[in-house]
């Protein structure tokens, strides 16, 4: 029996329940636990778990200004002469590209996943391309509208929504970048390991979706 | 990566050694936690002084000790850096960080590189809020709510400063509540079941789902808010068509789930010392865990309680009224069960036991007046008066605080290797525990008859319980010196502890005092019965810790 702690007197009960080391059986089993030295699959790479929550973290942001949204929408009118209405054509257009990206996205894993290396590369190009092509789209939207950030409770919002959302995609595009010139021939990014890839493509679906949410309440409704 | 061998497990790589190493960029988890714990009471040293300021000035009716803009300064850093500096952060990342990978029986964080930076940004954040009481213009006046148009018309600088400082302090806190959920959720040992871990996994598992799941709106709320003030948007403007009521909403959808953020991890704590010194098992282990997940869920739809004068439509009062009222029933069933634990043990009144069992008793105490709160008649009486104020103190200071400082006698021979100074300790509880009634009760009767919180003065008929709770206030500030000298007297001269000086069962204890940097020296324990006191070995059975058999700790 270790020494009895200060302040706690010995008692029959104390001298039943505290053994001073662990009984054999227990330390048994535990020996067992620790010799797993097997490959990749046994020990899981909490990585792309922990992006998945940040993600979930960074999607509640977007779910509070998509609630301060509705409600300012619900119940704060516009001064006269302002309207809800947005040109429909071009965000239609970055969605698709938007939604194509997350397709190609998927086909440079699949590709990288086969082993191969230069297909991969050519879809993270294309995906990067359609990113940037977003960009411009929203860019050319922002000059051809016709409030300003100050004008109104509307445009307030929408230039805050779009445009944190316009900052996940600059993120987006580069970190594509990064994993484009990592997948190169002798580079981190290879069939083995490919945390970087994924991570990045878990980013760019999220960021889609959360457009595909964006756009259908900002311009559709 | 999720258990290595001591021999090639190497956090520390080039990381300076010995006191050094408190100082560095540590990988080492219980580096961390102790750096969380050092740094967080620093900042409670500076939150206490504040509050003297404000028990000062209170102490008679009118505004003669500092400057009415000199008080809403004091009043807002106090409440900011008691918040985001001190609680939030000890609870969480200090005990959380050294506790946790013990408890899942693992040699670190999750993320060790993420846990270190999330530290790291705390202490910028609190020196950046502190030194904007010296800047032109002053520090945030708003309170730490900062609710516009309040918040627009102050001085714009200290109110930029705050929004971001507790920006950073928020990503600290995402980070970390990351950091817990992988590591509790997947970096167990292998054969340790979640059902069989320490209470203090499952509120932290709890907390992190809270933290993960409502900071960011938080965050969104507050960089609108920043718009507001540097840009001149009207998100919440009502000069410019804004709609203060939205960010209230948002500010409550996080800052409620935040006083769960702050008190279900001391649940988790004081769930652990409790049957340690009462040598009796956890009662109701799988009762604690559904509570957790109820306060969890109820405690992301109760947030508009605060709301119930601004306006709010009767339906949602009534939906948030019944809310609220329901917390009290996994409130109230956590309660009993420690109370049921408590039952026929065999206690050792120390100074953490002290400390916990009158933590039981002030929190049962704001619980109550909180469910009386979220009554709207009542609410709309004292809405804004000392009585919320009153409410508050009982959870946030008798119930954390009083429970992060049994914490620090319960594990500060794991810490140190040495034992806190049991007079000094008892001393300190005396101290805190009169001073701390004295301070916060008298408040209660204060705010029903009247008294609206934050003012600089007040109505001359409320003097003598302001004072009575001012030399309260002072009682506390003195009681904090006995625990200093006790803390810092016993590192060199304490009592050498041993590995377990409280025969505990719980991971930590099975290593050495302090732990190695690998935690366990040989291979990590296999605990599955964290609670197993009170009866034979060889009887012990998961399945009745809900039963009579353990609650009687096997005796008829
Ligand atoms: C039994 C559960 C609880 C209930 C039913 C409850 C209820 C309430 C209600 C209705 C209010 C609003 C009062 C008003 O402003 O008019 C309130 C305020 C407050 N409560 Fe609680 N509460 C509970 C537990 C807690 C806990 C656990 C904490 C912190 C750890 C806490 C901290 C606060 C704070 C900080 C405020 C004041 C916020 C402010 O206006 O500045 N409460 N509580
Ligand atoms: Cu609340």
């Amino acid at each position: 029996m270790t020494s009895l702690a200060p302040g706690s007197g010995p008692t029959d009960l104390q001298a039943e329940s505290a053994p001073p080391s662990l009984p054999e059986t227990v330390l048994d089993e535990a020996q067992r636990g620790e010799t797993h030295a097997d490959g990749h699959a046994a020990h899981p790479d909490l990585r792309l778990f922990g992006l998945a929550t940040f993600l979930v973290a960074d999607g509640m942001t977007f779910a509070g200004f998509f609630a301060a949204y509705l409600t300012f929408r619900a119940v704060n009118p516009l001064p006269e002469g302002s309207s809800y209405e947005l040109e429909l054509l071009l965000p239609t257009i970055n969605t698709v590209l938007l939604v194509l990206s997350s397709v190609t996205f998927h086909r440079a894993g699949s590709n990288l996943r086969d082993g191969n290396g230069s297909g991969c590369r050519s879809w993270l190009l294309g995906t990067g391309v359609l990113g940037a092509a977003f960009l411009a789209g929203q860019m050319v939207e922002y000059f051809n509208l016709p409030f300003g950030l100050t004008d109104n409770l509307f445009a307030s919002t929408f230039y805050a929504l779009t445009g944190f959302h316009g900052l996940h995609v600059t993120l987006g595009v580069i970190c594509i970048l990064i994993v484009w010139a990592q997948a190169r021939p002798g580079g981190r990014i290879n069939q083995q390991d490919h945390f970087g890839l994924e991570a990045a493509e878990l980013y760019w679906h999220f960021v889609d979706g959360i457009w595909v949410v964006l756009y259908g309440i900002l311009y559709l409704l | 990566m999720t258990l290595a061998s001591p021999s090639d497990f190497e956090p520390q790589g080039l990381q300076p050694q010995g006191w050094l190493k408190y100082l560095s960029f540590s990988l080492d988890h219980k580096v961390i936690g102790l750096q969380y714990l050092v740094t967080g009471f620093v900042f409670y040293l500076i939150g206490g002084a504040l509050a003297g300021v404000i028990r000062t000035e209170l102490a008679s009716p009118i505004s003669d000790f500092v400057s009415r803009e000199t008080y809403n300064e004091v009043l807002t850093l106090h409440g900011t850096v008691m918040i985001f500096l001190w609680i939030v952060p000890v609870v969480n990342g200090a005990f959380g960080n050294y506790l946790i990978p013990f408890y899942v029986g693992a040699r670190d964080m999750a993320f060790p590189r993420l846990n270190a930076v999330a530290f790291w940004l705390i202490p910028p954040a609190g020196i950046l809020l502190i030194s904007s009481y010296f800047i032109a213009g002053g520090a945030a006046q708003s309170g730490w709510t900062a609710y516009p148009p309040l918040s627009l018309t102050t001085p714009a600088l200290g109110q930029v400063i705050w929004i971001l400082s507790v920006l950073l302090l928020g990503g600290s806190s995402i980070f970390g509540g990351i950091n817990f959920i992988a590591t509790i959720w997947k970096l167990r040992r292998p054969g340790l079941k979640m059902m069989q871990l320490p209470m203090y996994c499952w509120a932290m598992l709890g907390t992190s789902i809270l933290v993960v799941l409502s900071t960011p709106v938080l965050a969104g709320t507050l960089i609108l808010l920043s718009f507001d003030i540097i840009a001149h948007t009207g998100f919440f403007n009502p000069a410019l068509g804004g709609n203060v009521v939205v960010y209230q909403h948002l500010f409550w959808f996080y800052s409620h789930p935040a006083v769960y953020i702050m008190v279900l991890p001391a649940f988790g704590l004081v769930s652990e010392i409790l049957p340690i010194h009462a040598r009796k098992p956890l009662f109701g282990y799988t009762t604690m865990v559904y509570s957790i997940l109820g306060i969890v869920v109820l405690g992301l739809i109760v947030w508009a309680h605060h709301m119930f004068t601004s306006g709010t439509p009767p339906w949602m009062r009534l939906f948030f009224t019944i809310a609220t009222s329901f917390i009290a029933v996994p409130t109230g069933i956590k309660f009993f069960n420690w109370l049921a634990t408590l039952w026929g043990g065999k206690l050792a009144l120390n100074s953490a036991m002290l400390f916990s069992c009158a933590f039981i008793v002030n929190f049962v105490f704001g619980g109550i007046t909180g469910v009386a709160l979220a009554q709207v008649p009542f609410d709309i009486h004292v809405h804004d008066t000392y009585f919320v104020v009153g409410h508050f103190h009982y959870i946030v200071y008798g119930g954390t605080v009083f429970i992060i400082f049994a914490s620090v006698y319960h594990w500060y021979p794991k810490f140190t290797g040495r034992m806190l100074n049991e007079d000094l300790g008892r001393l300190h509880f005396l101290l805190t525990f009169i001073g701390f009634n004295l301070c916060f009760a008298p408040q209660h009767w204060l705010g029903l008859n009247g008294m609206p919180r934050r003012v600089a003065e007040y109505d001359p008929a409320f003097t003598t319980l302001n004072q009575v709770s001012s030399i309260g206030a002072l009682l506390m500030a003195i009681s904090t010196l006995p625990f200093l000298i006790n803390v810092v007297w016993s590192a060199f001269r304490g009592e050498v502890a041993g590995d377990n000086p409280w025969n505990a069962l719980t991971p930590e204890w099975l290593t050495t005092s302090p732990p190695p940097v690998e935690n366990w020296p040989g291979e990590a324990p296999l605990v599955t019965h964290p609670y197993g006191y009170g009866i034979p070995e060889g009887q012990l059975d998961l399945k009745v810790t809900t039963g009579r058999e353990l609650w009687t700790g096997g005796r008829r």
